[in-house]
């Protein structure tokens, strides 16, 4: 029997009869990853204008990043702040999404409410409302005023994960180890951080990628010599279409790859 | 007090020791929920009070006297309204276009065994975390006059000229279904996860043909992760800025390139803040509607 005329499943379905999904499905993955990948041939192009298949090919567009003083210090700077992001909204939402979640007081779930409202409030309004706020205080074109709006935005994303996390997490262990003379301190440092740990590292990696691609709030609330590597991408996109961001493209691809590639290589061990 | 101490197993001693253990049970939620204080502070900090402070802007007048003409000019000007119908006219498309296109990929991931299921996801997943400004580049030198897809479709002789495919709606919504899609594949997903294979089966013992246990069956009980999904969806449209701003190219005015347009050109506070408050109050209405009809629980409202 050939697999075409082999039953899908227990129900009465056969391959065959189900192929038009299968080529469905994939034709519509295929939209969802390959818009992404162009970006990696046009970056090798030694045109000025974008064209595919490239007629001949070079390096000159990384030449030109790696060698601009503009791009480069735009980078550094969105490096620093997505890794600030990461060190301040992983501890601070792992200690939100913990207490929340162990806590059985009434207000436990209204403050949860009021956690996440950075992912149901419009970003473009958290945009200008920081934009507001932080001039009146001196926080605009900062690197602090920017790790902070991002720690905002990252800190549901961190706490949905650790609580995800945590379900599947029998806390009666902690308990257990409490009984056993352990402060609630102790018991989380040594018995449920250990056992969350994959999450807590996904969560890490997910605030540090939210705001390095961020893209609204970077462009209101940065600026000057600590504007972010996005801010200078969109107005590069919106004045004409310069084949340097297709390199830059290239490179932001190759770091989301990595990280997916590394959350779910944990995935797999836990 | 020696008879409170002097007996454990009197009805005073127990009274005692529930009192003291119910103090102590309250200190040692309070203490476990100060947890969350630095959070709330953060949020405090970036979302409610610069909120809150738009939300006074908007109700004051150009004069610096207290105001509803932001709210009036609103009311009065076409141009407003024109603006709140591409918005939702926008969301609304794009919410369709990921349920079309979205219903069939996540069926196909939800029938595939794990060890596969979990490759394939790599296609949902990878967009997700691929930088949106990147996937709007992306479709932008694709879909330009002298881009791939036009090259492409005179080739084949699908049309002779090229055609304007991008800086225009059609290009805007292109690019939004592309990046929204994941955020309607993942919760749908997950919830045909969770349909109990035997229920087929049974559909299928009492005699109903394949289709018809799908759409009598599974169907409907994928709809609680369609919803979900289809709301995260549309009420991220709704505010949405990059990609209209990028491959609208000036003709597809959102809420979001309004505000953005109004701050640029006019820098007047107030009239942006109020269109900002009319977008929250929106994307609340939605949410709360969306709970009223589908008890759709606000708590499970997340990326994934």
């Amino acid at each position: 029997m050939s697999w075409w005329t082999r039953p899908a499943s227990d129900t009465q379905v056969r391959h065959g009869d189900r192929f038009w999904l299968y080529v469905l499905a994939c034709i519509i993955m295929l939209l969802l990853v390959l818009p992404t990948f162009i970006v990696v041939p046009m970056s090798f192009s030694d045109s000025q204008y974008l064209e595919f298949p490239p007629s001949t090919w070079s390096s000159r567009w990384y030449e030109v990043y790696f060698g601009s003083t503009k791009w480069m210090r735009a980078t550094v700077t969105s490096l620093t702040i997505g890794f600030l992001t990461m060190l301040v909204a992983t501890p601070l939402g792992t200690m939100a999404a913990y207490a929340l979640f162990v806590s059985s007081h009434r207000v436990s779930k209204a403050i949860f409410m009021l956690l996440i409202t950075p992912m149901i409030v419009p970003v473009i309004l958290i945009a200008i409302g920081a934009f507001y706020a932080f001039g009146r205080v001196g926080l605009n074109n900062t690197i602090s005023g920017l790790v902070l709006a991002h720690t905002a935005i990252a800190l549901p994303l961190v706490m949905i994960v650790i609580t995800a996390a945590l379900r599947s997490y029998d806390l009666n262990q902690e308990r257990v180890a409490r009984s056993l003379g352990a402060t609630r301190l102790k018991a989380f440092f040594l018995v449920t951080l250990p056992q969350i740990k994959f999450s807590v590292v996904t969560a890490a990696l997910l605030s540090f990628l939210t705001s390095f691609d961020e893209v609204i709030i970077a462009i209101f609330v940065s600026g000057g010599v600590n504007a972010t590597l996005t801010k200078h991408m969109f107005s590069a996109l919106r004045d004409f279409i310069d084949p340097t961001i297709a390199a830059i493209s290239t490179i932001m691809v190759l770091i989301s790859s990595i990280l997916l590639l590394l959350t779910q290589f944990i995935g797999g061990r836990r | 007090m020696a008879t409170v101490k002097a007996a454990p197993g009197s009805r005073l001693g127990e009274e005692w020791h529930a009192h003291a253990l119910k103090s102590q049970e309250a200190k040692e939620q309070w203490s476990l929920l100060s947890l969350a204080i630095p959070a709330l502070l953060v949020i405090f900090l970036v979302i409610v009070i610069p909120v809150g402070w738009l939300f006074y802007l908007s109700f004051i007048g150009k004069d610096g006297m207290p105001s509803l003409e932001h709210y009036q000019k609103m009311i009065e000007y076409k141009s407003y309204a024109r603006v709140f119908m591409t918005t939702f006219q926008v969301s609304l498309l794009t919410t369709l276009i990921c349920i079309v296109l979205g219903y069939p990929l996540a069926y196909f991931l939800a029938l595939l065994p794990s060890r596969w299921a979990g490759i394939f996801m790599l296609a949902v997943l990878l967009p997700f975390w691929t930088s949106l400004l990147v996937r709007t580049y992306a479709w932008l030198v694709l879909l330009q006059k002298k881009g791939l897809l036009n090259d492409f479709a005179i080739e084949l002789g699908l049309w002779d000229e090229p055609i304007k495919l991008v800086h225009n709606m059609l290009g805007t919504l292109i690019g939004m279904a592309h990046i929204m899609l994941p955020f309607l594949v993942l919760p749908l997903y997950g919830a045909m996860k969770k349909i109990d294979r035997d229920l087929m089966h049974a559909a299928a013992n009492l005699g109903a043909s394949p289709v018809k246990a799908f759409w009598q069956v599974y169907f409907p009980l994928s709809m609680p992760g369609m919803v979900s999904g289809s709301l995260i969806v549309f009420v991220l449209c709704l505010g949405f800025y990059v990609t209209p701003a990028v491959l609208g190219g000036g003709k597809v005015t959102m809420v979001s390139t309004q505000i953005t347009a109004i701050l640029e050109n006019q820098f007047d506070w107030g009239a942006a803040s109020a269109l900002g408050v009319v977008l929250l109050i929106a994307t609340l209405l939605v949410l709360y509607l969306a709970a009223k009809i589908f008890k759709f629980d606000a708590a499970l409202f997340g990326k994934g």
